[in-house]
């Protein structure tokens, strides 16, 4: 299959230079080699939220389910409770899923559901053109905080690796390769995978140059090392300071999974009926 | 006798729910119908509660103020019940808690504390000892308490008939019950042969669905809808449910449409309060065309209101809950049978057409015990068909899959994920046939027309079911107009004073023309409902039915039949 094959003709409305292009293209790239290797683009679900990133699901031929703002995750949990031969990705933004929707966020990590969260983290509300958002830093000057944000920002792969994700990676959206490697890593892990990508917002928060400078890629890291993780994912908080921003995978371990627990097996009608019936004798 | 209640009142966590069923299954064997409102304040421990168990050889959904018999546990329950007793009416109590004046009322004292002490027995038993002495009192034969015991007690069996035995051995026959056997040589009816299963609404509902192909429940625990959660996850394993309560309402309305994208037929329950967060999802269902039945359970609002106690008074939040213009189905069921037969109907109705479907209950329907005759429940030998699993409107296969294709009626093919070479794509924004995001005014136009034609191929399916019923005297120029709970205590006033009752069953699409039909030749038409603005009357007044009088209780409590008749003989006098 062409990852081209995985676009539709809606108009995309982009701006240019939006880092939204490099999450549909690395993600096209790799539907289409997953779709190579033995898993079916056709089982493929995207859902998404309501922000720039969720477009996305328009521009892909692929099924989807364009939900309402900050609610992916319990869509998309349902989607794979009901039928888990289905892989579920989430398209979030930090305003969607750190936001409005921080709740259900938090469940899907503490219940380890088989999902894969792609953050499109721009780090500014570009929609509603330029509000600051959890991981905006202290100080930011959006239209809603003129006086520059009051908060220190929240650190979302800190809060992923406390409420039990057991994937856990980030990616910035010059680095495009790299992307590709940790969304199929990401999609394959069984378990709640998280992915925050550093995704730049030209219009309102044009971070390129910043980035481009203090990104760096973790080498030789122990991913299934708690602690480790913990240290690498702690070293930058999303504020202003200058440190150095780590990328990719910081952790990775197997643990039980909530979609694993349901039963698929349905009694038929004439089976049902005489459960039915049979239970309505406990109350005589 | 014809008709028999017994209030059991103790301090919650005394067991007066169960108490009561007790007392309840002893009449249900003796080929009584029941009628159980339970009463309890929100809390765990201590608080006042009631169950107040009618037994009648008719089919009957009320409660009466008055009883035949008290069963205290404490105190409390003298004080706040001896009002309701009648000349030949009498208590019985534990007369180690409690002091009765028996030169006012008629009562038989067990020595319950000194009787469990005896047999070593926990204080919970307490509720097995005084019924083994309510049994003799009444004279129902201890056969029919043991048969009872054995069934619903398995748990330390032994123990709990030797406390029984006590408290039936220690008591004095002071009044005499009908039984079967009494009626050997007069008529019965058919259904009083075989004793019925007693259950609430909330059973109901869940069977009903069940019945009808449930693949999921999903809801977040809330007074008076719980019980629908509990039944569900406890049986889930037996009828292939997934059973799942969420971290918040907002999630449990969007995983009920995740289900529905993936093909699987979803429920939720709620009420007031968590149906304020379900809203915006409520909004996307009539976007996305998802199929989703909603238990909504009433209660006493605004805000936290009176948590166990009712109301009707969100009739008008559930009829335009959500932002914009989209079709949906509603039911108010009126008792347990009604509550099963439309809870399949409604979860039928909402993958035909594709819409947001309502239970709208409340915590009468929802929490009160029925005699259940699953027989009777709706006319199944000709709406059989309607209950039992349906397929929706399935794509055929066909050519490219456009998941929201134009149609006459509006309602599009469904095919559900994965489908080789198709997508399908849902969406909360306006869309195209396949479900891109589009602001094109023509396509938003169509889309807008395509879910109104839904809404009207909807109500015109509905003229085949009975929408709304008419009981009473069906020539009566007065007629009482209720809907939901409140059909019951209108059929027995309607039947004392000889007038006509119009109870709407489906609120959404509203059943005009047959509810002008059934309103022919009513020249007074009297609103009974529980809240303080007169909901139903409202809506009747918007397709031009004009209201005499309305007759409205709004202190949490359901209408006694008394309550009933008495403002029934003021407003008609």
């Amino acid at each position: 299959m062409n990852p081209k094959d995985l676009a539709t003709t809606a108009k995309n409305t982009w701006c240019p230079g939006c880092g939204n292009f490099s999450i549909m293209s690395a993600m096209r790239m790799v539907l289409a080699e997953l779709d190579s290797e033995g898993f079916p683009v056709e089982n493929v679900v995207l859902v998404s939220g309501i922000g720039c990133h969720a477009k996305i699901v328009d521009y892909m031929n692929v099924n989807s389910f364009y939900s309402i703002h900050g609610r992916t995750l319990p869509a998309a949990s349902a989607i794979k409770i009901a039928n888990p031969d289905l892989q579920v990705i989430c398209f979030s933004g930090d305003g969607d899923s750190l936001a409005e929707g921080l709740d259900h966020l938090i469940f899907a990590a503490k219940r380890n559901i088989d999902l894969t969260l792609i953050l499109h983290d721009n780090r500014v509300y570009g929609l509603t053109t330029g509000q600051y958002t959890p991981t905006s830093p202290q100080g930011f000057k959006g239209k809603s905080t003129p006086g520059g944000a009051i908060e220190h920002p929240m650190n979302p792969l800190e809060l992923m690796l406390v409420c039990g994700a057991s994937y856990i990676a980030r990616g910035y959206t010059h680095g495009i390769q790299q992307l590709q490697t940790l969304f199929k890593e990401a999609i394959l892990h069984k378990g709640f995978s998280f992915v925050d990508v550093l995704q730049v917002c030209v219009s309102y928060n044009n971070l390129y140059e910043s980035y481009n400078k203090w990104t760096y890629t973790v080498q030789g890291n122990d991913a299934a090392n708690f602690e480790e993780a913990q240290k690498i994912i702690r070293s930058w908080n999303y504020d202003r300071s200058e440190v150095p921003i780590p990328l990719g995978k910081f952790y990775e371990i197997e643990a039980s999974r909530f979609d694993q627990a349901f039963s698929q097996r349905r009694p038929n009608l004439s089976e049902r009926d005489g459960k039915i019936l049979a239970l309505l004798e406990n109350f005589i | 006798m014809n008709d028999f209640s017994t209030l059991v009142g103790g301090i919650a966590g005394d067991g007066i729910n169960e108490a009561g069923l007790t007392v309840a299954r002893l009449f249900s064997r003796l080929g009584y119908h029941i009628y159980m409102y339970y009463d309890y304040p929100s809390l765990i421990r201590g608080g006042h509660n009631f169950s107040l168990v009618r037994a009648s050889r008719q089919k009957i959904a009320a409660h009466m103020d008055q009883i035949d018999v008290l069963i205290a546990l404490n105190q409390e329950t003298i004080e706040k019940h001896t009002s309701r007793l009648k000349d030949n009416s009498f208590v019985i109590y534990d007369a180690d808690k409690v002091k009765l004046d028996e030169t006012k009322h008629k009562g038989c004292g067990l020595a319950i504390t000194q009787i469990l002490k005896e047999a070593d027995a926990p204080a919970v038993m307490k509720n097995t000892c005084i019924i083994g002495g309510y049994c003799k009192v009444v004279d129902i034969d201890w056969s029919v308490l043991e048969d009872v015991l054995k069934k619903h007690m398995p748990k330390m069996l032994e123990l709990n008939l030797q406390v029984a035995r006590q408290g039936y051995d220690q008591a004095a026959e002071l009044c005499h019950i009908d039984r079967r056997a009494d009626h050997a040589d007069s008529h019965l009816d058919e259904q009083d042969q075989k004793p019925l299963p007693i259950i609430n609404g909330n059973l109901a509902i869940s069977l009903g669905l069940i019945k009808a192909g449930l693949g999921a429940y999903v809801a977040y625990p809330m007074t008076p809808s719980s019980g629908v959660l509990d039944f569900m996850a406890r049986y889930a394993r037996d009828f292939g449910l997934k059973v799942i309560h969420p971290e918040s309402e907002i999630a449990v309305m969007l995983m009920a449409q995740g289900f529905a994208y993936a093909g699987v037929k979803a429920a939720v329950g709620t009420s007031g309060g968590g149906f304020c967060l379900m809203t915006e999802g409520i909004s996307l269902a009539g976007m996305a065309e998802m199929p989703v039945v909603v238990v909504m359970a009433q209660r006493t609002g605004p805000s936290t209101g009176l948590p166990t106690y009712t109301a009707q008074g969100d009739l008008h939040f559930v009829l335009n809950a959500g932002q914009g213009e989209f079709p949906r189905f509603i039911v108010a069921p009126g008792d347990a049978e009604e509550a099963y037969y439309w809870a399949g109907v409604a979860l039928n109705l909402a993958w035909k057409y594709q819409v947001p479907s309502f239970i709208l209950t409340d915590k009468i329907v929802s929490e009160s015990q029925y005699s259940f005759d699953i027989d009777l429940a709706g006319d199944l030998t000709s709406e059989l068909k309607e209950l039992a699993e349906q397929a929706p409107l399935l794509w055929d296969g066909q050519g490219e899959y456009k998941r929201y294709r134009c149609t006459e009626t509006g309602v599009s093919p469904l095919a559900f994920p994965p489908q080789k070479g198709q997508v399908i794509k849902t969406d909360s924004y306006t869309h195209d046939e396949g479900g891109i995001t589009s602001e094109d005014t023509q396509i938003t136009r169509e889309t807008s027309d395509k879910r109104e034609r839904k809404g009207q191929f909807l109500a015109a399916d509905l003229e085949r079911y009975e929408t709304v019923k008419v009981f009473g005297d069906e020539k009566s120029k007065t007629a009482l107009l209720c809907w939901g709970s409140n059909k019951g205590v209108c059929m027995e006033a309607a039947l004392k004073l000889g007038l006509r009752v119009i109870h709407v069953l489906v609120l959404s699409p509203f059943p005009e023309r047959k509810l002008k039909s059934v309103l022919q030749g009513v020249e007074r038409l009297l609103a009974v409902e529980c809240n303080s603005t007169g909901q139903l009357a409202k809506l009747a007044g918007f397709y031009g039915i004009e209201i005499q009088d309305r007759i409205l209780k709004y202190d949490g409590r359901p209408f006694s039949v008394e309550d009933l008749l008495r403002e029934l003989g003021r407003v008609l006098a």
